[in-house]
């Protein structure tokens, strides 16, 4: 059971990915440099917060191109599992594995704070051990995290159930004002049409241990061992 | 060759008598390079020429200092194998002219000491200074410069953790930014900023150099090249990307022995760290300008040495170990090119191409800098603004009124709209809630965690800078213990005016004088910092404004405080006995208007066994809260421990202070008077026998009491309510405060 | 009245991303493209009647708001829709 993070120039949240699916959990983790073209046998891959060549031009834009991204893809195609927080959500809307693209936040401000989501879809590998509806604590930070598609899409993603976790109010409402950024419809996080490819704004490696204030972010790492090992899953690449 | 003239030496800054000593040195006429080398070493910011005199007179050793004074940065022992190196810098005059990136050049150049130390940085902290937010161009300052703290911060992936916002008029036309970064080392292996071994070879990295950033005052003359200076903008754009790429691979480059020395390239670029390593070494360094990356083309040797452009080391390596570097940098995407060579001789020789174009003793230049003692001299505005008769001011509001009115006031208010902007989690090591106090990082893979706090009063400091400056250093340590830490080192960034002017001389000797006895009763060595001086607009000087930066260790991660009562019934006690006044207080300015008055007097004793006594009762587990009475006094203090907790209120209770006098001044005196040594801290009931015994023995005065609950903040004076109002409403007033000044958007 | 206003960093002030976009390019194997400078795209509607007018306020508001003067130039196109573009 290994978690490949990959890391590209400018990442700057592989290091918290690494602690807590490794110290925290206590699963095997290895970086990937990003000009690596394998992704060192791992079972899934996680694409880390940050600002891969420093958020220029667009984010996600130009990490898209790395060398290691092909190998990326390939394990996405496969069917492996693939998470991507932040400016992995980014990258993974640039290289077209999920639909959409994120304007600025409607602040018009980098946003560091606590806020809560709603697990909208357990069929996924990185919520399966989530209850329904399950109510989330965990922090954003980011400056384009207000996620935009055109309705036809947004309407697609939801027929599809691709829409894994919303922003919401302490109850699990989800309600304008707990939505920080103005995401369309509450979009937190997305998956692909395979379900294989999960990706969030929030940053649950922030919210593993009650020291850092909320250890609910867990449930997506612990999702993702618990579905490897039940399912025997055969490994791609 | 240029002829020197008097026009030349003013355009540099460098008096008849810096010039004398200069031919003295070089034995002949210096070439222009060589002025200009000169004038940025010897100007006021690289050598300390006014304050180095009184800098001297401070403390700065202690059992775990392990690097004082005259490197990059301080380090200080923190326990398991690890050192703490951190310092405090200023930014302040390119905030004001581009606030964007003069803060996100004022943070990457502080995280630059930092890791050219041979540690990771893994904390920010900011003190800044702005004028009143009703001035609309304050107001986009101020937005520049959180944004720039945050752009730059934010995205090399180091927490913003703290800091500290003020507002006072004199700082409309120069704002102040000042930024601390801490960063985590094995003990043993720093880095130093030293290069030795003649025939070793002088290596260039990072971003290219173009012409940003060549100061005014020591901008080329006429004489030397109109066109060029022309092209000369002021302001640097800082690059965080570039910097993220330096640091890890310097950092990669430490964990091989294959460097011998490092200094990054600040103020005065190429020509401060060639020559700073290079004396520090004891020895010459000979580098041929023409190898240097550039960005621009035609740059003269002049300009490329007094280049300040961001992004830039400069490494000694050792021979043969060439290839290694450079392969490490190029796993980075970063270009290091060899531009010289180590010497024995001790010259700083600069060439271009074959020709040489500066050669200077290294020693002198450090050694022989200019330093003075200049005239000190009262301030007459002095004692007039001490004068304050109490009895004579208008009738005043009534205390919920009042404290609304500070809760609401910029000194006061929630400063969320702030660190909302700053990524304060990145790395998972912040512990503390963003808002609630010092700011805290635990030591992964210890048990230990650090607390900081940055702190200073420029109105403080305005009606007395010695008792300012002292209240300074016991503030920042006392937020510190407030936090369960043990204070164990300090750096200084000390911000005054122009140091030619007598009174503002004598404000900053009296605030050093200030530092030091506070920093030697409390323990506290200063192992590093900053002065800034020529803080003015158009004459006006700001209020001398020196901010301490304290660095605190928690044996145990886990007991770690803030402010915050807890929900569950407590007790409350008011540790320390001095009695608030209102003199130079926050409710004199903000419902008085006026700034005025004698401060209450700080006993550094008392202050040292407090802060002794909260670490000790912190980690016993003995108490769950402690807040530091600072701005707004008591009642303020007590109103900010029931924020964030959900609404739970507290029941305060004193015994009447008979001053004699009108009732209104003397309950406002009590209420919202300021006074250091008084922190407010929550206990369990089933604590109270144990924690009022262990205040006693360490001989802590108990001033008032009180239990939590409730949704009301009340105040008593022997059985008398004199305040009595809703958390719900105290809490809407202090979360709106700074807001309401930037309503545009939705957020 | 449309004007166009095109804001870029001035000519000697380091641009970063400029630089990091060239950087990734020539990774791509596009050395042909030697430099690259990042700017600011605008797009203004105006009520004004003649181009010197729109030219006028578009500057004016350029240099107010759109660019910071400190460290950034910038170039305006107007266009008049019935006579075309006027540079």
């Amino acid at each position: 059971m290994k978690f490949a993070i990959v890391v590209f120039p400018g990442s700057n949240c592989d290091h918290d990915a690494y602690y807590a699916t490794k110290h925290v959990l206590g699963a095997d983790a290895e970086f990937v440099w990003h000009k690596e073209l394998g992704l060192q046998g791992a079972d899934v891959v996680i694409l880390p917060g940050g600002f891969s060549y420093g958020d220029y031009l667009r984010t996600g834009s130009i990490a898209r191109f790395s060398p290691v991204m092909a190998s990326v893809m390939a394990f996405a195609e496969a069917g492996g599992p693939v998470l991507g927080i932040c400016n992995g959500f980014q990258i993974l809307l640039e290289t077209g594995l999920l639909p959409g693209g994120m304007l600025y936040n409607r602040s018009v401000k980098f946003q560091c704070e606590q806020v809560y989501v709603r697990v909208e879809e357990l069929e996924t590998p990185f919520t399966c051990t989530a209850t329904p509806g399950q109510v989330l604590r965990i922090p954003i930070a980011h400056g384009e995290g207000n996620y935009f598609a055109p309705p036809d899409e947004l309407d697609l993603l939801e027929a599809n159930r691709q829409v894994v976790f919303r922003y919401c109010d302490v109850e699990g409402a989800v309600v304008d004002a707990a939505n920080p950024n103005g995401s369309a419809r509450g979009i937190a996080g997305l998956c692909n049409k395979q379900r294989n490819v999960v990706a969030l704004m929030p940053h649950p490696e922030r919210a593993c241990e009650s020291a850092m204030g909320s250890a609910d972010g867990l449930v997506v790492f612990e999702s993702a061992i618990a579905q490897l090992k039940s399912d025997g899953m055969v490994l791609p690449g | 060759m240029v002829t020197i003239n008097s026009k030349t030496l003013d355009h540099h800054g460098l008096s008849r008598e810096e010039y004398q000593k200069i031919l003295e040195i070089l034995g002949r006429e210096p070439s222009p390079t060589e002025i200009g080398i000169f004038s940025v070493m010897w100007s006021e910011h690289c050598s300390y020429k006014s304050s180095r005199i009184h800098l001297r007179t401070l403390p700065t050793t202690g059992a775990r200092v392990v690097q004082g004074p005259g490197e990059n940065a301080g380090a200080v022992d923190v326990g398991d194998g690890l050192v703490a190196v951190f310092k405090i810098e200023s930014h302040n005059h390119p905030s004001f002219i581009e606030p964007y990136q003069g803060a996100a050049t004022g943070v990457g150049g502080i995280i630059r000491d930092i890791f050219t130390m041979g540690a990771r940085p893994i904390a920010l902290l900011n003190s800044l200074r702005f004028g009143s937010l009703n001035d609309a161009k304050t107001r986009g300052i101020l937005e520049g410069v959180v944004a720039g703290i945050g752009g730059y911060g934010n995205s090399i992936g180091i927490p913003t953790v703290g800091g500290e916002i003020l507002f006072e008029d004199t700082y409309k036309g120069n704002p102040l930014v000042n930024v601390f970064c801490l960063g985590l080392a094995q003990a043993g292996k720093l880095v130093m900023g030293e290069a030795s071994g003649a025939g070793n070879p002088v290596y260039y990295v990072g971003a290219k150099t173009g012409r940003d950033g060549i100061h005014g005052a020591t901008m080329a003359s006429a004489e030397f090249d109109e066109q060029s200076s022309e092209k000369r903008p002021a302001v640097q754009v800082g690059d965080p990307f570039m910097e993220k790429l330096l640091l890890e691979a310097c950092l990669e480059l430490m964990q091989t022995n294959a460097l011998v020395g490092i200094q990054d390239m600040g103020a005065a670029g190429l020509t401060c760290s060639t020559s700073e390593m290079g004396s520090r070494g004891g020895v010459g360094i000979d580098i041929d300008v023409t190898r240097v990356p550039q960005r621009e083309s035609g740059m003269t040797p002049y300009e490329i040495m007094l280049s300040e452009s961001q992004e830039r080391m400069l490494m000694v390596v050792h021979r043969g170990r060439e290839a290694e570097v450079e392969r490490i940098f190029k796993k980075w995407d970063l270009h290091a090119v060899s531009i010289g060579v180590v010497t024995d001789d001790g010259q700083l020789r600069v060439r271009e191409g074959d020709s040489v174009v500066a050669e200077i003793p290294n020693g002198k230049l450090a050694d022989e800098a200019p330093c003075y003692n200049r005239p000190t001299e009262i301030p007459g505005y002095l004692e007039q603004v001490r004068h304050l008769d109490l009895e004579a001011l208008p009738v005043l509001p009534a205390a919920e009124s009042a404290l609304l009115k500070l809760l609401g006031s910029l000194a006061v208010t929630s400063k969320h709209w702030v660190y909302r902007q700053y990524d304060h989690m990145v790395r998972t090591n912040t512990i503390a809630p963003a808002g609630m106090g010092a700011g805290v990082v635990r030591l992964k893979g210890t048990d230990r965690a650090l607390a900081i706090s940055v702190d200073g009063n420029g109105r403080h400091c305005y009606l007395d800078p010695h008792l300012g400056a002292m209240l300074a250093v016991a503030e920042a340590a006392r937020n510190v213990a407030c936090a369960g830490a043990l204070p164990i080192g300090a750096t200084n960034c000390l911000n005054f005016g122009n140091p030619e002017r007598p009174e503002i001389m004598w404000q900053f000797a009296r605030a050093v004088e200030g530092i030091g006895e506070a920093c030697r009763a409390l323990e506290l060595p200063i192992t590093g910092g900053n002065v800034s001086f020529y803080n003015e607009t158009d004459g006006q000087a700001i209020y001398p404004t020196p901010v301490l930066g304290v660095v605190g260790v928690i044996e145990n991660a886990s007991s770690v405080l803030n402010r915050v009562f807890p929900s569950s019934q407590s007790a409350i006690l008011l540790l320390g006995g001095g009695s608030g006044v209102l003199g130079g207080s926050e409710y004199l300015k903000t419902v008085c208007g006026q700034v005025a008055g004698s401060l209450a007097p700080l006993s550094l004793d008392s202050e040292r066994r407090l802060q002794q006594l909260l670490v000790e009762l912190a980690a016993a587990g003995l108490i769950q809260s402690a807040h530091d009475c600072s701005d707004g006094g008591l009642a303020v203090a007590l109103a900010e421990c029931c924020f964030d907790s959900g609404g739970a209120g507290a029941d305060l209770m004193m015994p009447d202070d008979a001053s004699g006098g009108r009732t209104d001044v003397a309950e406002a005196s009590i209420l919202f008077g300021e006074a250091p040594s008084r922190v407010l801290v929550s206990i369990a009931e089933s604590d109270f026998g144990i924690v009022r015994k262990k205040v006693e023995i360490a001989g802590v005065p108990i001033a008032a009491q009180g239990q939590t609950g409730g949704d009301r903040i009340t105040i008593s004076l022997a059985g008398r309510k004199v305040l009595d109002l809703s958390v719900a409403d105290a809490e809407a007033a202090w979360r709106q405060g700074m807001e309401r000044f930037f309503v545009n958007r939705a957020a | 009245m449309k004007a166009r206003v095109f804001v870029t960093l001035k000519e000697s002030v380091f641009d970063p991303q400029g630089q990091t976009i060239a950087d990734a390019l020539h990774t791509m194997d596009y050395d042909r493209v030697r430099n690259v400078r990042q700017g600011k795209y605008f797009e203004l509607e105006l009520d004004v009647e003649t181009v010197d007018d729109a030219r006028a306020l578009a500057n004016e508001v350029a240099d107010r708001l759109l660019a910071n003067p400190v460290i950034e130039s910038y170039r305006i196109d107007v266009e008049d829709e019935t006579i075309g573009v006027s540079k």
